[in-house]
Parts: structure tokens; C-alpha cells; sequence
């Protein structure tokens, strides 16, 4: 079966050789563009991401100098645009630091989890068998935790910090990272395109790589940023709650916290920090409902 | 059915059993012996060996495992190492009190979320449709400890028209104590309102689309009967994601409690934690995983009733 | 155009060409049902009960029944996605897995299969230049000569490569979608291919064409058929010798001519009697078969048509019929012709009975 259509071949010369994928993120990019809400949220998670890494850029003040002087100043205050906290130290200056801090907590579980979870899953899924039923049990007793209560179990007895706020808030993803995973992947295995590549010979690891990572991995990431707006709500709340990072590193959730006292005398600068995090958090939620609309090309029909 | 929801029971067994191996399990990987962190520094080292033998620290920790597991089934969960009172007896308040805000809070957020969905689904693409999903996914990013701080503002400092804190004296008349109850419950009910309205949209769009709503419609049945098959579809995932979220009610009043300084099991959770008192700690957490897995096992065994297709 | 492959002796060849290219025998496949308190194994489906069949070098050899009776499985059970319970397999003279046969591995090489799904059975995120060259590069092709390869298969199915090599599957008809299978199917240069319900999905007018183009692409490239599809009229045109399966058995098997005109077991004559016709002097008299066929899980005993067949007697659910020549030698009786049934008068009411 050579020597057919050699004036076909000579046409094919001039087509460039094909690429994997590029069509299906091809058509994913041009429906994000087309969507204003997604665009306008993702410049407005840009900005905060980017007044929180150059931090120093934006603000001359020491995040963690205060002044006895310059105590709870409301918003607007000369020199303090945003106010002081309860030791006079620079609202806006705390915010753009916090959210270093708060986006890190925020964001590390889930691609902790993202990792962890999506190997287990896929590997529970696409092994299916005692393999598969132990990773799922196993889960299933995680599940038996309501979220918030493992997480603050954890960190509360591990002691507080950032990184078992992390690893608590890691264990919490963890299970429904799985589940979403071996759900895509026992449905992927099912279908014709995989047995077509089994009946032709192709290696396990091949057939994972080539074919079902790629069908999988969409999903699996959709979920995972729809996971990033709670990991923020929760990884603040510990820290609200006195279990995530100590004082007094800058953090949303530690802020709203110590300025909780000062809700009588400056409402509006206590509230601020708990406005940052509502923002992020709808910010993700936001993004990652456009990039499922986006990619929401099913696996089957 | 029967034998579905035997085998439903069968298999929470395995799972109760796990999560009594990881609660005692987490307490241990914990650095520190909890009498070590109780005892002043200059108790003497047979005062603290007593001590550890009373609260039973001494024994090897499969002993411990076992003992504990097997008091626990008998609701005896020990005394509280901080003020030596039966666990068990603060228990059963606290999670009553728990038990209260959790329920009304989901009997709210059900219905709002149930109504928000619905109408938002029927409008699809209109600009209800988009204020009330906007609505929806601003109760999901909510961090509740933070609606908590605002609405106490508003309602408590700006306006003195509900008390911000506590659960007020048992010899209030019943309409005041009732009134210690608004701000928490609405709290906590945003949350669950933005989840299960973002979900009843989405399954009702799914339903709207299939072919078979098509063919009643063709059919001419009028909104009303579309409507009644609708719901019928879209009740067992909605049920189920219920399930879950009363779970995250009774777990995630933990923030809202501590706000409020409601008496319930967060709150109770919440100074275990500080006072690493480790009996209340363990015995607060099982108990409500607890509830948690036999709540979703109802859930399952209802949706089933539901559908017969998920009988397996 | 085409020279290499179309009259010379394929190199594999190995046992000559009165060797059977495949030989199933006694093929069995029962899978567990569980239910329960304890979710045990409650009971069986056998979907696939003591199978055997060969398939000569070069023809076309179709199974037909009504959904269920295990045409699929079987078609499974031969590439090898699902392990067979028991039987055994035999390619050009090979057993298959067997010490000294051939390996699965390389009889996938030499088998392919075609699937009913268009849509599914093509990855979506590959183009079609991509899914076709895919196996090749697997079994180490270079790059650019799967590619050459893959775009030669595109045309040699009917399908330009400059068009549609660098498409991906929702942008194709499910004609097109359906050649581009076959041409992924023939990528490793099969000598077998298997065709499960493959033109089944297609409207009436592409089934046509594909079947063309699956008859033209046989005797170009030297290939032998497995075709399996509930559609009798698809099997009589494109097959020469018939195996008529029943609730995971065959019933009766022979030359495509002799089943479609002289069918000797009740059920094959049911079933052709509700095939439809057009023509309105072959509309036909004999009953239709009537109800769905039995639980697969508990099976009928001896025969498995008794309950629905006409025919039936006692001796029926203690004998398991054995597929054996016509009890009835008529005229003319193709030696090929096996049945499996054991009352003379079922098999005697050969004729159907046209209404002139």
C-alpha cells in the first residue's frame, strides 16, 4: 500500500506535521476569549497575584512596623489609603504581603492534591481490581469526614503553621481528587478509541500516556481550580481560627482575625481583609466555571 | 431495596471502623503526650506517671486503640483531661445546640438554593438567570466566618437589632432566645443556598435538554406535568449533594460557632484544640463523623427509593 | 495502482491455502452476576457457550443474531480484550498464547477490528492522520513514514488526506469517521479484520459505499473477513458463508446462498422471515418471531430456541442439539451446511413459504 496517490503525497508535502492536541486547545483558547467575564476575572486574579509577589514594589512601608501613634486610622487616612491595624501598621501594605501568604495556602493543596489525588485515581481507575478497591475504600473513610472538621483536626493536632495548614488542607482534597479521577478514567478505559489501541498492540503505558491522560487530564484540572476557591475560604479560616500561620506574618485570614477586636472602632478597615479573601475566592470559582464552559468538549458526545 | 440498604449498612461498617483507626491514629502522630502539655512544668515525675496511668497514657497504643474503641461504643468517651467532666454529658449539648443551627440552616439554604436554581434554570440565559447565578456563586466563595463579622456589624453594631453573641439565657421567653439564633443560621445557610442553587441549575439545564422533555412538550403537556418529570429526575443527585452539604453544615459550624460563640460542637472542638484535651477532641470528632456517614447512608438508601436504577 | 499485495502469496502465509486462517474451538465466556446481602456471585450470563467456527483464507464469513446472543463477545474474546473462559484459537496453524504458537502481541498485528461507534472509537484529541499512524509508531515506524502511510491508507478508503488528514473526529460525517476506522484498522497490515456492527450506525446510502469500499479494499489487499452485524440483508450481500448465533451458541452455519434460501433451523428462518423487504411478492407468511429472546443469566435447557420455537418437544430441554449436518438429506444438500436442531419436521419446512 505504497505507491498510491503519489500526486497526494507530493500536495501533503506543503502541510506541516500535524500536532498533537493543537485543535482541541485551539477551540478551548478561542472560547475563552469570547467570554468577557472570564477575561475581566482572570486580569483581576493577575493583578492580585502580581501586587502580592512585587509587593515591596507597591508599598514604601515595613510590613510588619507599626506605631502605638497611628493605631486603627479609617480608610482614607493620609500616607494610609486603606487605614491602619490594631498596631498602627499600613492596611494596604499587610494586604498586598498577606496575599502572598494567603494565595500560597490557598493554591499548594490542590496541586498537591491535583498530584497526588490524580495519580490514585487514575491509577485506581485504570487498574480497576483489588488495586482500585483499596485506593477507593481507603478514601471513602476520608470522605466519612466532613472537610472543614478533618482539616481542623489535623492542623489542631499538628500544631499551627503554614506547612500543616498545607498538608491538612492536602488530606482533605486528597479523596475527592481521587474520585473525580477514577470516574474520568474508568470512563475513558470503556471506550472504543482505548480498545482500539489495546487490540492493536499498544503497551499499557502507552495506551495511559497517549490516549487516556490526554482525554482525562481536562476534567481533571477543571476540578482541581474549582477545588482552589474553598482551599482559600478554608486555609484562611484555620488561620482565623489560629491554626494556620502564626502572627505576625502577614495572612487574610490571621488579619481578619486580630482585627475582629476593632470592629467597633474601624468596621469598614476590619472588614477589609475578609473582602480580599471573598474576592479571590470568587475570582477562582469565576475562572474555573469559564474554563469548564470553555473545555466542555465530553469525552463521550 | 431491602437488600440494597443491608448492603448499604454492610459497607459503613468497614468505613466507621477507619475512621475510628484515623482519629486515634492522628491523635498519636501528634507530637507531645497529652499530660506532658497539661502538667506544670515543676510536677514531679511520679505526679505525672499517676496521672498518665488514671487517663490510661501509659498502656502500648494498640491497648489504648482498643480500650478506647471499645468504651466509645458504649458512649462512655471518658472525662475531660482539662476539667475532669464526662465527656460524653458535653457532648450530647454541644451537639444539640450544633444540631439546631445546622438544621435550620439547611432547612434555609435548601430552599433558597432549591428555589434559586429553579428559576434560574427556567430563565436560562436571561438576565434573572445570570443575577441569580451570580448570586449563587458569591454564596459558594463566601469565607462564612467573614459573612459572620459583617452581618454582626450591621444587624448588631450598626443597628441594634440582634445580639451579636451566645445563644442567651435559658430564662429568656422563647422569641428572644430565638432572635440569637437569626444572625448564625443565615450565616451558615449561604453556603449551602450557593451550592445546591448552582447544582439544581445545572441538572435542571441537563434535563431540559434531553430528548424526552422534548417529546413531552411535543406531546403538548403544559409546563406544569414537564415540570413534575423534571424534578423527578434532578431529586436524586440533588438529594445526595444535600447529603453532603449537611455534613459540611455540622463540620463547618466550627468558624461560624467561634464567631457567634455559639456553645456547640465547634466551639467545644475549638477549645479542645487549645487546651489539647485530647478525650473531647477525639470523642467530638468521631461523633460526628459519626453522623456524618449514617446521614449519607439515609441519603443513599432515599435516593434509591427514588430511582430504581440505582439499586445495583 | 495497487500490484504488491493483489494476487502474490502473502509472506506470512503458512499453512497454504487450505489451512484455515482462524479456527476457534470451543470458545466460552461467562460472566459473573452479583447481587446480594454480601454482593457474591449470584449467577452467570453465558454470553458465549462452546463457540466453534473457522474462517477460511480470503472470504467473508458473517455472524448475525439478535442483539445479545454474544456476537460482539465473541468478536472480543478473539482480539483478545476480554479473556476467554475456556477454548482455544488457532491462526494460520498457530494456537494462539499457546508454547510454540503465536504470541496475543502478534496476532494483534495480524488481526484488527473495526468497532460499531465512529465517534468513540477515534480519540478526540488526534487528527485523523494522527490516530491512523498511531499504531505503527507504536510498533516503531518512524514518524514520517506513519504518517506517509496513514495519509496513503486516507486515500486508499476514499478519503483525500489533504482534506481531512489533519481533522479531528467531530469534524467529520460518520461515513467519513467509519473509513477512517477502517483505515486504522488496516495501518498494521492485518491479514484478518473484524468488523463489529461497523456499517450498523450508518444511514442507509453511506452503508452502501462503505460496504463497497470494504469489498474492493478485500480483494486489493488480500484480506479475510469476520463481519458480525444483526442486519440480515448487509450480511447476505457481503458474506460468503454464514454462522447464525442464538443466546451465546450457533444455531446453524453454511454458504451464505444455501442459509438465505434454504435456512434449516427454525430460528434462522424466523429471523429471515421478519427481515425486511421492499418487494411486495417476497412479503412472507411464515410468523415473525415473536417476544424478546430468554434471560441469558438461566438459559433455557437442551435447546436454547425451545421456548420460542414452533417445534418444540419434550426431548428438546434434555438434549443440548449438536451442530450436524440436516437430518433430512434433501437434494442437492450442501455438505456445509450444519444445523442445530433434532426434529426432522423443523428443519423439513426449509422452503419459506413466499406469498406469490
Amino acid at each position: 500500500m505504497s505507491d498510491i496517490t503519489t500526486a497526494n503525497i507530493a500536495a501533503l508535502g506543503q502541510i506541516a506535521p500535524a500536532q498533537a492536541n493543537q485543535g482541541y486547545w485551539t477551540a478551548v483558547w478561542r472560547r475563552l476569549r469570547r467570554d468577557p467575564v472570564t477575561i475581566i476575572v482572570t486580569l483581576i486574579l493577575l493583578a492580585i497575584i502580581l501586587i502580592s509577589v512585587f509587593a515591596p514594589l507597591v508599598t514604601s512601608y515595613d510590613p510588619y512596623a507599626g506605631s502605638v501613634l497611628r493605631r486603627l486610622k479609617p480608610i482614607g487616612t493620609p500616607g494610609h489609603w486603606l487605614g491602619t491595624d490594631e498596631t498602627g501598621r499600613d492596611l494596604w501594605t499587610r494586604l498586598a504581603y498577606g496575599g502572598r501568604l494567603s494565595l500560597l495556602a490557598g493554591v499548594a493543596p490542590v496541586i498537591v492534591a491535583l498530584i497526588i489525588g490524580g495519580m490514585l485515581g487514575i491509577t485506581a481507575g485504570f487498574m480497576g481490581g483489588i488495586v482500585g478497591t483499596l485506593i477507593m475504600r481507603t478514601m471513602d473513610v476520608f470522605y466519612a469526614f466532613p472537610s472543614i472538621l478533618l482539616a481542623i483536626a489535623i492542623c489542631g493536632l499538628l500544631g499551627n503553621g503554614l506547612t500543616n495548614s498545607l498538608i491538612a488542607l492536602a488530606v482533605v482534597f486528597i479523596p475527592p481528587m481521587v474520585r473525580i479521577s477514577e470516574t474520568v478514567t474508568t470512563q475513558a478505559r470503556h471506550l472504543d478509541f482505548v480498545e482500539a489501541a489495546r487490540a492493536s498492540g499498544t503497551t499499557t503505558s502507552q495506551i495511559i500516556r497517549h490516549h487516556v491522560l490526554s482525554n482525562v487530564l481536562g476534567p481533571i484540572l477543571v476540578y482541581a481550580t474549582s477545588l482552589i476557591s474553598i482551599s482559600i475560604i478554608l486555609s484562611a479560616g484555620l488561620s482565623f481560627l489560629g491554626l494556620g500561620v502564626a502572627p505576625p506574618q502577614p495572612e487574610w485570614g490571621l488579619m481578619l482575625n486580630s482585627l475582629r477586636q476593632a470592629i467597633y472602632v474601624q468596621p469598614y478597615v476590619a472588614a477589609l481583609p475578609g473582602l480580599m479573601i471573598f474576592i479571590t475566592s470568587m475570582c477562582f470559582n469565576l475562572v474555573s466555571d469559564g474554563f469548564r464552559s470553555a473545555m466542555d468538549v465530553r469525552l463521550n458526545k | 431495596m431491602l437488600i440494597f440498604a443491608g448492603r448499604r449498612l454492610l459497607q459503613a461498617i468497614p468505613i466507621l471502623f477507619g475512621v475510628t483507626l484515623v482519629i486515634f491514629g492522628l491523635v498519636h502522630i501528634a507530637p507531645g503526650n497529652p499530660i506532658d502539655m497539661l502538667m506544670p512544668p515543676e510536677a514531679s515525675p511520679e505526679i505525672i506517671a499517676q496521672m498518665k496511668a488514671a487517663y490510661g497514657f501509659d498502656k502500648p497504643l494498640h491497648i489504648q486503640y482498643l480500650r478506647w474503641l471499645g468504651r466509645a461504643m458504649t458512649g462512655d468517651f471518658g472525662l475531660s483531661v482539662f476539667n475532669s467532666a464526662a465527656v460524653f454529658g458535653q457532648l450530647v449539648t454541644a451537639l444539640g445546640n450544633t444540631l439546631v443551627l445546622a438544621l435550620l440552616a439547611a432547612l434555609l439554604g435548601f430552599s433558597l438554593g432549591i428555589g434559586l436554581g429553579l428559576v434560574a434554570a427556567l430563565h436560562h440565559g436571561r438576565w434573572l438567570d445570570k443575577l441569580l447565578s451570580a448570586i449563587a456563586t458569591a454564596g459558594v466563595s463566601l469565607p462564612h466566618y467573614w459573612t459572620a463579622i459583617v452581618l454582626v456589624l450591621f444587624f448588631a453594631v450598626f443597628r441594634d437589632w440582634l445580639p451579636a453573641q451566645g445563644m442567651g439565657d435559658d430564662a429568656l421567653p422563647l422569641y428572644q432566645r430565638l432572635e440569637y439564633l437569626v444572625l448564625p443560621v443565615i450565616t451558615l445557610s449561604l453556603i449551602p443556598m450557593g451550592v445546591i442553587g448552582r447544582m439544581v441549575r445545572a441538572t435542571v439545564l441537563d434535563i431540559l435538554n434531553q430528548d424526552f422533555i422534548g417529546a413531552l412538550t411535543a406531546k403538548g403537556l403544559t409546563r406544569g406535568p414537564v415540570l413534575r418529570h423534571v424534578v423527578k429526575n434532578a431529586a436524586p443527585p440533588v438529594l445526595a449533594l444535600m447529603g453532603l452539604q449537611f455534613g459540611y453544615l455540622l463540620g463547618g459550624s466550627i468558624l461560624i460557632e467561634t464567631v457567634y460563640n455559639w456553645p456547640g460542637t465547634g466551639n467545644l472542638l475549638n477549645l479542645a484544640i487549645f487546651r489539647r484535651d485530647i478525650p473531647v477532641l477525639q470523642a467530638t470528632i468521631l461523633v460526628l463523623a459519626t453522623f456524618f456517614v449514617l446521614l449519607n447512608l439515609l441519603v443513599d438508601i432515599a435516593q434509591a427509593a427514588i430511582d430504581p436504577r440505582i439499586r445495583r | 495502482m495497487q500490484t504488491a499485495h493483489q494476487s502474490a502469496p502473502d509472506k506470512r502465509d503458512r499453512g497454504g491455502a487450505a489451512q484455515p486462517l482462524l479456527i476457534v474451538e470451543n470458545l466460552r465466556k461467562h460472566f459473573p452476576v452479583r447481587g446480594g446481602l454480601l454482593n457474591r456471585q449470584i449467577a452467570t450470563v453465558q454470553a458465549v457457550d462452546d463457540v466453534s467456527f473457522s474462517v477460511r483464507k480470503g472470504e467473508t464469513l458473517g455472524i448475525v443474531g439478535e442483539s445479545g446472543c454474544g456476537k460482539s463477545t465473541t468478536a472480543r474474546l478473539l482480539m483478545n480484550l476480554i479473556k476467554p473462559d475456556a477454548g482455544t484459537t488457532i491462526f494460520d496453524g498457530d494456537g494462539v498464547g499457546e508454547a510454540g504458537g503465536i504470541t496475543v502481541t502478534a496476532l494483534r498485528r495480524q488481526m484488527q477490528m473495526v468497532f460499531q461507534d465512529s465517534y468513540s472509537s477515534l480519540n478526540p484529541r488526534l487528527t485523523m492522520v494522527e490516530s491512523i499512524a498511531y499504531a505503527p509508531r507504536m510498533h516503531g515506524l518512524p514518524a514520517r513514514e506513519a504518517t506517509r502511510r496513514a495519509e496513503s491508507l486516507l486515500a486508499q478508503v476514499g478519503l483525500n488526506p489533504a482534506q481531512f488528514g489533519r481533522r479531528y473526529p467531530h469534524e467529520l460525517s460518520g461515513g467519513q469517521r467509519q473509513r477512517v476506522n477502517i483505515a486504522r484498522a488496516l495501518a498494521l497490515e492485518p491479514r484478518l479484520v473484524i468488523f463489529d456492527e461497523a456499517v450498523s450506525a450508518l444511514d442507509k446510502s453511506v452503508e452502501a459505499q462503505v460496504l463497497n469500499l470494504l469489498n474492493e479494499l478485500k480483494a486489493r489487499l488480500n484480506l479475510t473477513y469476520l463481519f458480525i452485524s444483526h442486519d440480515l440483508n448487509v450480511v447476505e450481500y457481503i458474506s460468503d458463508r454464514v454462522l447464525v448465533m442464538y443466546l451465546g451458541r450457533v444455531v446453524e452455519t453454511g454458504p451464505a446462498t444455501e442459509i438465505y434460501s434454504r435456512p434449516r433451523h427454525p430460528y434462522t428462518r424466523a429471523l429471515l422471515a421478519s427481515k425486511p423487504t421492499l418487494d411486495p411478492d417476497r412479503r412472507t407468511t411464515v410468523l415473525p418471531l415473536t417476544g424478546d429472546p430468554p434471560n441469558p443469566i438461566n438459559p433455557p435447557s437442551g435447546c436454547r430456541f425451545r421456548t420460542r420455537c414452533a417445534y418444540a418437544q419434550p426431548r428438546c430441554a434434555e438434549i443440548v442439539p449438536p451442530l450436524a449436518a440436516p437430518l433430512d438429506t434433501l437434494a442437492g444438500a450442501e455438505p456445509e451446511h450444519l444445523v442445530a436442531c433434532i426434529v426432522p419436521e423443523a428443519q423439513a419446512a426449509a422452503e419459506i413459504v413466499h406469498a406469490a
